[in-house]
Parts: C-alpha cells; structure tokens; sequence
C-alpha cells in the first residue's frame, strides 16, 4: 500500500515539482507513489516489462489521482500509466479522467474475480486487517471483528482508521452480519447509520485514529496500542524489524492497488500492451517477493516461483482469501461521500 | 504671479522619489500579488463551483448541514485560545526575567528561546510523539523513578497537540514581548518608586501597561497561527483532534473537486479577518504589530 504520511508527500511533491514534468521523447511514462512500494514495482514489473518490449520507459512519482485531475483537466498530461488504489480507479474513471482499458489486448481470464473494472486492472492485493500487539496478547490474539470489539475479553487500547474505506463493513461483522451480508446491509435504508452506531461504541477504547500505513505502522513498532485495523504488508515490514505484532486473514477486507491509461495518454496502445505485460503470471510472481502483497493473477501461484510457505501468506492466496470480504468499488463510489460525511460526524462527536 | 523658480524642480524630485520608492517595493507587491491574492482569488472562485463546474453554494450549505463543519471551527478557536492563553503564561514571565537581565546575558538566553525555532516543525513534532507516548521516555522515567504506576495518555488527544503547539509558538509571543520590553524606559519604574510605588504597583500600573502592545501583538500572532495548523494535530491528536486544516485535507481526497476545501479555506480566512478588524476595534494594529513603540 502507499504511504501517505507527510515526509513521504513532501518528499513526493518534492520529486514532482522540482523535476518538472517537461514532454520529452520518451516512449512510455509510468507513475506511482515512489518508496519501497515503487523500489518492487521498479525491479520487478516495470523494467522487465520495458526491456521485453524494447520500449524506453520514464517512471515518475505522484501522490495521488487529485494530481492527475489537474493534469488532464488542464490539458496538459503527460502521463500514460498510473498506479492507484482501486476505489479513487474507480471513481476516476466514472469522473472521465481514465482511458477505458481493453481486455482484448490484457488478458485477465487468469485473474482472480472482482480485481479488474473497466478503467483499471488489478496490480497487487492487499488486505485490511485485524492486527494485535503480542506482547499483550501472546498468539491468543482477537480471532475476529466480535473479538475486537469485545474489551472485556480483550482489554486493551485500540486503534481504528480516521476515515470510513474499509471501517464500516467490519463494525457490521461486530454487530453479528455474515461477511457474505455486509454490503447489502450497508446499501439498504439506516445500514450506515447501524454501523456509526456500532463504532461508536467502540469509541471510547480507541486511541489513536489513524491515517496513514505508516502511522499504523510505526503504532504498533512502538507498541503504542494493543489492537489496530490495516494493511497485512506494513504489519509484515513491522514485525521483520522485530516489532511485537502479529495479524488474521479472518474476516479481512480484500482490496487491491491498479494500474489505468490516463485520459489523452500520448502513448495510449503502447500502455495497453504494457499493462498486458505486467499483468502476465510470471511478473505477478516477482513482484511478492518485494512486499506480502499478493499477485492478482491466480496462475502466478501455479509457476511455482513463490515458495509455499511464503504464498500462504499472501492476502490472495486462495486459503486466505476464502476468509475474507471483497471490497465491493460499486457501493464506494455510490455512497462514499455520504458514508464520509457521518463518519467524519461521528469522529467529531 | 508668477511660481517660484524652484517649485517646479522640487516637484519633479518629489515624483522622481515616489518612483524609487515604488521602484523598491514592487517586487515585493509583485510577489505578494503572485503569491497571495491571485490564489486566494482563484480559491474563492472555486468554492462557488459544484460538482457539475456551474455557480452554486453547495460547498457553503453542506458545512451549514452538516454539524461536524461547526465542530472543526470550534475545535481549532478552541485550540488556538488555549495554546494562546498557555504560552501567554509561560512567555510573558521568561520574557520579562530575559529583560531584566543585562544585555550580554539576555542575549546567549534568547539563544535558548531561538534554537527550538530554527528547527523543523515537523521535526519537533515527531520529537514530541517519541517522547509522550505510551511507552515514550517520560511514561518510562516516571514508571521507572514510581512517580506514576500506569502510562499516562499524554499524546493522541488534546494534551499533547497542546504541548506541542506551545512549543512551537512560544518564540513567536516571547520575541515581541521581550522588544516591548526592551524598549520601555527605565527611568518610568523609577518615576514610580519616586512617587512611592512598590515593586509591585510599580510593575502593575507602570511596567505592565507599557509592555501590553507588544504581549497584544504577540498573542494576535501566536492566535492566528494555531488557525492554520495543520501537522501537530495531525500527529499528536490521534485523529481526535480536527482541526480546520486537517478537515481541508480530507475533504480533498473525499469531493473530487477543489471547491469543498476551498470553501473551508475562504470561510476559515473570512474569520481570521473578522478576528483582525475585532482586534483593530481595541487597538491600533499598525502599532502593535510594529512592536511596542
């Protein structure tokens, strides 16, 4: 997942404006959130990709589709290739902003159902997940959204996301609805305002409200909280450095990063057929061994590439992904700003 | 009647001067203009655009709507007062020990006032957040040395956006107090001792009065500021404290157009100016601001 924390978006805008982004002759530009997330995307998809297809890539650094909307909306885009989360792909994409991608050309029969939409194609797979401190907790950690909601059984400090992507459908699996429910749930009459309700109870154990991977990261590195919500590869770069933390695939919320064709990309075919490239098993492969975010494409798992100790931990695998709950983009893009506008009332409460 | 010979040559020279002076400020009406007005300008613009590109006031009727907007304002007056009121209490007493002192002295002092503020902010921030946290230096010495058996929650609320906030603004309330200071003259406090005034009185109806423009001045500073911040509370509030910023900066990623935060932003400034012209009403700004003459 991206890093959204200040330095980070400093360092970005920095990146940004200081290089400028002049046309030049280049064939192919691509465009991601820099930091060890674009290091993996670098070494293992985007450069291979270039150098099978004799194409001279130029890779930049952006902080988000806000950037991009400028861009085009000015008309002054240069970009053709753009990394982004699925929901903001999404609503991207019905915004007009994003070429529609053509699946003649990229081949997705392999992937795993739910990860491509009309404006974007899955890259990697990350999960939103339960995570406990184990120096509190030991491995008999939370085991569920129930659990964590339990303060009884699980005394102890929580800490739960500042804005509502991916904090309500948890609070309804709390409140007893099948994972299998949640979004139908969500969209009928009084189910937002059922879940608010829900994390309102939770509220008074929460400490810390986060808003960024690297903030929940560096929560649980400092042992500042004894449960959290986020992403499954930060919780894996913590405990790497020997930070007390461990996490479940239980009731996860499955999501994925993309990649899309800007609106007027000057080099529009060639990013088709590039998207087509690195979206091809192989690549899919290489690219975990940088970060425990899984491969979109199920046959990666087949090349036998990824050792089967390792796959299992990937948010994709088909074990972990049998427990958990597919973001559903269709539901975000139709009530994200009014799910938003309660939650950010509930937080000020 | 005829004009004084000179009369004319004196009147090009006056216009000739006003050219020079106009000739050195304009780059930095230039930059002013660049930087400043033709933004906020275009800020305003946007706030008056819906979603479809057209005139409306939807931006300015959903913060009407929706009781989390008002919330955000009162939290960051609320912040900005009390961070205000704590460095007037901790400033103004070191500003005027740091006056007291000879100069040679007050000066390595005013060293230790200054150092802090030629430090990155955000480095200060994240310096705070190591040290108050749960299992932070001061949890652990004071666990340690018994003083306290539990962590104390000293960050991720109000308490530490508070202290961090001091931090970081306190130079900007002791620099003008202690020029006020600086510049009353002795001679005052001795024209009241003269007249039978006790140290005390003497500093209560002398001393006091003579140094309130530039601790008003300081204080307007320091206030309006706090407006505007934005990474102290995001990083020492745990997501408990939004201030207007913080409410900008979201409201960025969730509208997919500029006039949501615009609209924060323009009404955020309208209440700053209001708050200047209220200031005005009291005191004559161009003289506090001046500090103290």
């Amino acid at each position: 997942m991206f890093d959204k924390s200040l330095p980070a978006v400093a360092a970005a805008a920095i990146v940004t404006f200081g290089l400028g982004n002049y046309a030049s002759a280049q064939d192919l530009t691509v465009v991601s959130f820099g930091g060890a997330y674009q290091a993996g995307q670098s070494k293992a998809l985007f450069q291979p990709a270039a150098a099978a297809l004799g194409i001279k890539l130029k890779e930049e650094t952006y902080t988000g589709i806000a950037e991009l909307r400028l861009k085009v909306r000015a008309g002054a885009n240069i970009w053709d290739i753009v990394t982004s989360g699925s929901g903001s792909a999404a609503r991207a994409g019905a915004e007009g902003i994003l070429e529609k991608l053509d699946y003649k050309v990229i081949d997705v029969s392999s992937f795993l159902p739910g990860l491509y939409q009309d404006y974007c194609v899955g890259g990697d797979v990350f999960s939103t997940v339960l995570a406990w401190n184990t120096k509190t907790f030991g491995d008999k950690g939370p085991q569920s959204w129930a659990d964590f909601w339990d303060v009884k059984k699980f005394p102890g400090k929580r800490s739960y996301r500042n804005s509502v992507a991916g904090a309500l459908e948890p609070a309804l699996m709390a409140d007893g609805v099948p994972p299998n429910k949640v979004y139908e749930t969500l969209s009928a009459p009084g189910g937002i305002e059922r879940a608010i309700k829900k994390i309102k109870e939770l509220k008074p154990h929460v400490a810390v409200w986060w808003s960024s991977g690297a903030q929940h990261a560096q929560l649980m590195k400092d042992g500042e909280v004894d449960m959290i919500t986020g992403w499954n590869g930060r919780f894996d770069v913590v405990a790497k450095d020997g930070g007390k933390v461990a996490y479940t695939f239980n009731q996860g919320l499955l999501d994925y990063d993309c990649y899309a064709i800007a609106k007027g990309a000057p080099n529009k075919d060639r990013a088709m057929k590039f998207l087509a490239e690195i979206v091809k098993p192989q690549y899919q492969a290489e690219f975990t061994k940088y970060i425990t975010y899984g491969p979109t494409n199920k046959k990666a798992y087949e090349l036998g590439t990824i050792a089967p100790d390792y796959a299992k931990r990937l948010p994709s695998h088909p074990d972990n992904a049998a427990r958990q709950l597919v973001v559903d983009l269709d539901w975000y893009i139709k009530n994200e700003a009014k799910a938003a506008a309660a939650y950010q009332n509930m937080l000020t409460e | 009647m005829s004009e004084r010979p000179n009369e004319a040559g004196l009147r090009r020279d006056a216009l000739l001067e006003r050219l020079a002076l106009f000739g050195l400020g304009s780059p930095a009406l230039l930059l002013v203009l660049v930087a400043m007005v033709l933004p906020v300008g275009w800020l305003f613009w946007l706030s008056f655009l819906g979603d479809d590109g057209t005139f409306s006031l939807e931006h300015y009727q959903r913060m009407l709507a929706e009781p989390s907007y008002r919330r955000t304002f009162a939290t960051t007056f609320q912040v900005s007062f009390l961070t205000t009121a704590i460095c007037i209490l901790l400033g103004y007493p070191l500003a005027y020990v740091l006056a007291q002192l000879p100069q040679r002295i007050a000066n390595l002092c005013m060293i230790g006032v200054l150092l802090p503020f030629w430090t990155s902010l955000l480095v200060r921030t994240y310096a705070w957040l190591v040290l108050l946290q749960r299992q932070g230096l001061i949890n652990q010495w004071g666990i340690e040395l018994g003083l306290w058996s539990e962590p104390l929650t000293l960050v991720h609320n109000l308490n530490g956006t508070l202290i961090g906030m001091v931090h970081i603004m306190l130079p900007f309330l002791i620099l003008p107090v202690y020029a006020s200071m600086r510049a009353i003259d002795r001679d005052f406090i001795k024209a009241a001792a003269n007249l039978g005034a006790g140290p005390v009185a003497a500093f209560w109806k002398v001393f006091l009065p003579l140094s309130l423009p530039g601790l008003f001045g300081g204080a307007l500073i320091v206030f309006i500021l706090c407006l505007g911040f934005y990474v102290t509370p995001a990083v020492l509030g745990g997501g408990r404290v939004i201030m207007v910023s913080n409410r900008i900066a979201t409201d960025i990623e969730l509208f997919f157009n500029w006039g949501a935060a615009s609209a924060l932003g323009v009404v955020l400034l309208a209440l700053t100016l209001l708050l200047l012209w209220g200031a005005s009403r009291i005191v004559r700004l161009d003289r506090v601001l001046g500090a103290g003459h």
